[in-house]
C-alpha cells in the first residue's frame, strides 16, 4: 500500500494509539490482578470488615 | 459488581469486533481524501480521541455531580476510573492532530483556541488525578476532586465551541451526514463506536478495581484494628 509522502506521520500517529491504549489496557489488567491478588491474601487470613462481622449480641 | 463483571467483557468484545472492521475499511477500502491524500487516516483515530476526550469528562462531570448531590457511593469510583482513561485520549487527540497538522497545516502546534483548550482539557484532568492522589483521606478527596471536575465542566462547550466562536486554524465542525463521503463516513463512525466501547469496558474495568482497592483498604485497616486489639 502506498501511503504517500506522508506516511512516516500516518505510520507514527497508529503507532502512538496502540502505544498509548496498550499500556493503558495493560495497566488497568495489572492493577486488577494486584488489587485482586491483596484481597485474597487478606480474605484467607480470615480478616472480615467490621460489617461482616456477627455482632456482641449475636 | 455482578452486572460489570457481565458488561465489561460484551463492551470488549464489541470494542474489538467494531475496532477491527473499522481498521480494515481505513487500511483497504476507505479511498485518500481529494485534498489530503492518505494523510486522511489519521482522522479515523483522531476524531475518535478527540470525541472520547470530551466524553471522559462528560462522565467526570457527572460522576462529581451524582457524588456531591445525591452522594451515590459508585459516583466517586466513576469518576476515579474516568479521568486516567480520558487522559489518555485526551494525550491521543493531541498527538495524532498534531501529526496531522505537520503535513496538511505546515506545523506540529498552533495556539489556536480548539488546540489550546484541549491542552487545558488534558491539564485538568492531570489536576484531577494529581490532587486525589495528594489527600489521603479518601472522602476529603473525593469531594475536593468532585468539586473541581464540576467546576472544569465549564470547558466542554468551549472547546466545542471554540472553533465558531474564534477565528482558528483548526477547521469547524464537519457536518458528517452533509460533507463526508459514506465511504469516508461509515468507517469513521465504526472506529468512534469502536473506540467508544474500548472507553465502557476500559471504564467498567476501572470501577471494578476500585471497588477492590477500597476492600482491601477497608481489610487492612480491620486487621491492623484486630493487631491492635490483641496486643492491646
Amino acid at each position: 500500500m502506498d501511503l504517500g509522502p506522508h506516511a512516516s506521520f500516518i505510520l507514527t500517529a497508529y503507532a502512538a494509539v496502540i502505544g498509548v491504549l496498550a499500556a493503558l489496557i495493560a495497566w488497568l489488567v495489572f492493577d486488577g490482578k494486584r488489587q485482586a491478588a491483596a484481597l485474597a491474601a487478606l480474605e484467607s487470613k480470615g480478616v472480615k470488615r467490621r460489617s461482616d462481622q456477627p455482632s456482641p449480641g449475636m | 459488581m455482578e452486572l460489570s463483571g457481565w458488561l465489561m467483557p460484551v463492551f470488549a468484545a464489541a470494542a474489538t469486533v467494531l475496532i477491527g472492521y473499522a481498521m480494515f475499511l481505513v487500511w483497504f477500502v476507505a479511498p485518500p481524501d481529494y485534498q489530503q491524500g492518505q494523510t486522511v487516516k489519521i482522522m479515523y483515530v483522531h476524531v475518535p480521541a478527540a470525541w472520547l476526550a470530551m466524553m471522559g469528562y462528560g462522565i467526570v462531570a457527572v460522576s462529581s455531580f451524582g457524588l456531591l448531590v445525591f452522594r451515590h457511593p459508585l459516583a466517586d469510583v466513576s469518576a476515579k476510573a474516568a479521568a486516567p482513561i480520558g487522559a489518555a485520549f485526551t494525550l491521543l487527540a493531541l498527538i495524532t492532530g498534531s501529526l496531522w497538522g505537520k503535513p496538511m497545516w505546515g506545523t506540529y502546534w498552533q495556539w489556536d483556541a480548539r488546540m489550546t483548550s484541549v491542552l487545558v482539557l488534558l491539564f485538568l484532568y492531570m489536576g484531577l488525578i494529581a490532587l486525589r492522589s495528594s489527600i489521603e483521606d479518601e472522602s476529603a478527596a473525593a469531594k475536593l476532586t468532585a468539586i473541581l471536575g464540576l467546576t472544569g465542566v465549564a470547558l466542554l462547550p468551549v472547546i466545542k465551541f471554540s472553533v465558531n466562536w474564534w477565528n482558528t486554524l483548526h477547521q469547524p465542525s464537519t457536518g458528517f451526514t452533509q460533507t463526508v463521503d459514506p465511504s469516508m463516513r461509515w468507517p469513521l463512525l465504526i472506529s468512534a463506536f469502536g473506540f467508544t466501547m474500548l472507553f465502557l469496558a476500559m471504564h467498567l474495568k476501572g470501577m471494578r478495581t476500585e471497588i477492590l482497592r477500597r476492600r482491601v483498604k477497608s481489610l487492612t485497616i480491620a486487621a491492623a484494628e484486630r493487631a491492635n486489639s490483641r496486643s492491646a
